[in-house]
């Protein structure tokens, strides 16, 4: 019985987890490209939350069917964001452009909590309650779906920088923008094309993490440093790293949970980090540079 | 790096220091003439002021990003409080071991962060971290309240200075006093061996620790001479306000409101705090004055505008306001002045 119980919880713990790896995913997109810290994700993530909680009162849409549309809505406006304020940043000082998106991500938050106020907001599906038996565990419905879907758009994305044209353009950018430059890619359009690509992921993570959260303005913050987190546990710019740490931290903050108090699972994530700063800083995925 | 090469004392001509002079002056006089929430909102301008000098000393002076420094305000507040509280000590005496505790985390951060190479964003993470291990960590202990809050003795028309008790106005000159005292630290410090090792590490890392200067020593002092001063805007908090939550304390919002003034008066200067204090309270203050005033109710507009800020400021003044106004208006006095 208590193994079962342990087993359930590593892996509603993993399930969750996987949502995680695919919002840090798309700052470690964005990072590893652009060379910009988006520290706005967490608030982009919550702004997909919104979006999946409006399309979901307005039309009772499911927030697996919201995500696409959200993905469309945040790449839109990560590429605008590129384009006309973040491109100018990207040769200044580390500190400015960390200035500009916190200034963006303060704009963003705030934003939010003047248009839906403090109060949590969620999303109704039919199986909210719905648990699913797999061998000895009984996982929630929602979560095997938000998972299951996690992993769908995370494999479309390794698909896209591994086979595409774009996607190997992009990554030549990653690893030289000046050879880039020579062999007559535009950068500049790249770039924007990236950071559209990193909001649109971290966008669709918010509407399925709508299916396991509340939708809060306070979450964007937090979901920026837990992006942080997972990121830099994970190895800065390596894109497997991104999902391995998220499920490591989803599992962990699972565990801690459950074994701790729950408001106490952030301060497990915390150490986690800065024990991985402090011993392997390039993170476990990550190359040394 | 250009931008932060700032406008300091040193560039500031006579004319300067008559304005300077004569603000400090005006700053003294003004309860005179203020009513009682005016006081409030300077008191609240020069309590920004003070900690965005403090701030301004590690990325201003050292070239090191901190975004958690709502960390050692907290602790100052913290520690002043309890000592206050559970044994009757008063914030005169209880701020050294508070300005104490906060220098012992800012070291912890500071060492660990220097002795493991961590630099850039991670630096900056480290610092964050921190920060939330703070806020997260005193909403369980419930020796200070927890996340319930922590609450200091009020008596109405109490006057003991030696408690920190008393008026807004003894608050007023306090805050005054102490965004002075900052000034002048900072000016001295900035023109000391151990100033000039700061802009030398800051601008050139590799070369200052060629010419013999020891970085790990010279980053370490930042550390601890701004998390000890911001300490005391800490212990200030504390028995301004009297009430203390971890949620409000410790949060990342608190820690880029810190930020703030330096950033917009100008990073690296000795004005641009205050300068940054004196331009982004007072509007965020007439904001909310004039919201209320048409009967709406919007929480988050305040936080919004100081985003707006930051976004304008690092886009048009990357530089600050203080550097560009202390340009123009000698040109427009003194056309023909050299350097």
């Amino acid at each position: 019985m208590p193994i079962d119980y342990y087993l359930n919880i590593a892996a509603s713990g993993l399930l969750t987890g996987l949502v995680y790896g695919l919002a840090a995913l798309g700052l470690s997109v964005i990072f590893g490209v652009v060379r910009v810290v988006n520290f706005a994700h967490g608030e982009m993530m919550v702004a997909g939350m919104y979006g999946a909680v409006l399309l979901g009162g307005w039309w009772g849409l499911d927030p697996l069917l919201s995500a696409p549309v959200m993905a469309a809505l945040l790449f839109a406006s990560g590429w605008l964001l590129q384009r006309g304020l973040v491109n100018k940043f990207v040769e200044r000082p580390e500190h400015m452009q960390f200035i500009l998106l916190l200034g963006i991500a303060t704009i963003l938050v705030n934003a939010m909590l003047m248009l839906f106020g403090p109060d949590a907001r969620n999303v109704q599906v039919p199986y909210s309650f719905d648990t699913v038996e797999i061998g000895p565990m009984l996982l929630d419905a929602v979560r095997l779906r938000a998972g299951a879907a996690a992993i769908v758009v995370a494999a479309a994305l390794f698909a896209f920088f591994r086979f595409s044209r774009t996607g190997k353009a992009i990554r030549a950018c990653a690893d030289n923008p000046l050879g880039a430059r020579v062999v007559g890619l535009n950068i500049d359009r790249l770039y924007a094309l990236t950071f559209g690509i990193g909001a649109a992921v971290v966008g669709v993570a918010g509407a399925l993490m709508t299916l396991l959260v509340d939708a809060r303005p306070q979450l964007a913050p937090e979901y920026t440093l837990l992006s942080f987190i997972i990121v830099i546990v994970g190895g800065l710019g390596s894109l497997p790293g991104a999902l391995l740490g998220g499920v490591l931290i989803g599992m962990s903050e699972a565990l801690a949970g459950f074994l701790l108090t729950p408001s106490l699972k952030s301060l497990f994530s915390y150490g986690v980090l800065i024990v991985v700063l402090l011993l392997r800083p390039q993170g476990l995925l990550g190359k040394r540079s | 790096m250009i931008g932060l090469s700032g406008v300091g004392f040193s560039g500031v001509t006579g004319r300067g220091m008559v304005l300077l002079v004569l603000t400090a002056l005006g700053l003294a006089v003004a309860p005179l003439v203020a009513d009682r929430y005016l006081v409030s909102v300077l008191t609240t301008v020069l309590w920004f002021a003070y900690v965005g000098q403090a701030w301004n000393v590690m990325m201003g002076f050292s070239g090191l990003l901190s975004l958690g420094h709502a960390l050692y305000v907290g602790l100052g507040a913290y520690v002043s409080a309890a000592l206050f509280v559970h044994f009757g000590i008063g914030p005169w005496a209880g701020m050294i071991l508070a300005m104490l505790v906060a220098v012992a985390a800012g070291c912890i951060i500071g060492f660990l962060g220097f002795r493991f190479g961590v630099k850039g964003v991670h630096f900056a993470l480290l610092t964050i971290a921190f920060a939330e291990v703070a806020r997260i960590g005193f909403d369980h202990i419930t020796w200070v309240g927890g996340s319930g809050g922590f609450f200091l003795p009020v008596e109405a028309g109490a006057s003991d200075p030696l408690n920190l008790r008393g008026s807004p106005l003894l608050f007023y000159y306090v805050a005054l006093a102490l965004v002075l005292g900052a000034l002048v630290l900072s000016r001295v410090l900035l023109h000391s061996r151990l100033g000039y090792q700061w802009l030398a590490v800051r601008e050139e890392p590799d070369a200052a620790e060629a010419s013999g200067v020891d970085l790990f020593r010279a980053r370490m002092t930042a550390v601890a001479v701004s998390a000890a001063l911001t300490a005391l805007g800490g212990v200030f908090q504390a028995f301004y306000f009297n009430n203390l939550f971890p949620e409000q304390v410790f949060s990342m919002g608190r820690s880029i409101e810190i930020i703030l003034p330096a950033i917009v008066g100008g990073i690296g200067t000795l004005v641009g705090p205050i300068l940054g204090a004196f331009i982004l309270t007072p509007l965020g203050e007439l904001l909310t004055f004039l919201i209320e005033a048409g009967g709406l109710d919007l929480p988050g507009l305040k936080q919004l505008f100081y985003g707006v800020a930051l976004v304008v400021i690092v886009v048009f003044r990357p530089e600050g306001v203080w550097p560009w106004l202390a340009r123009r208006l000698r040109l427009v006095r003194q056309p023909g002045e050299g350097a």
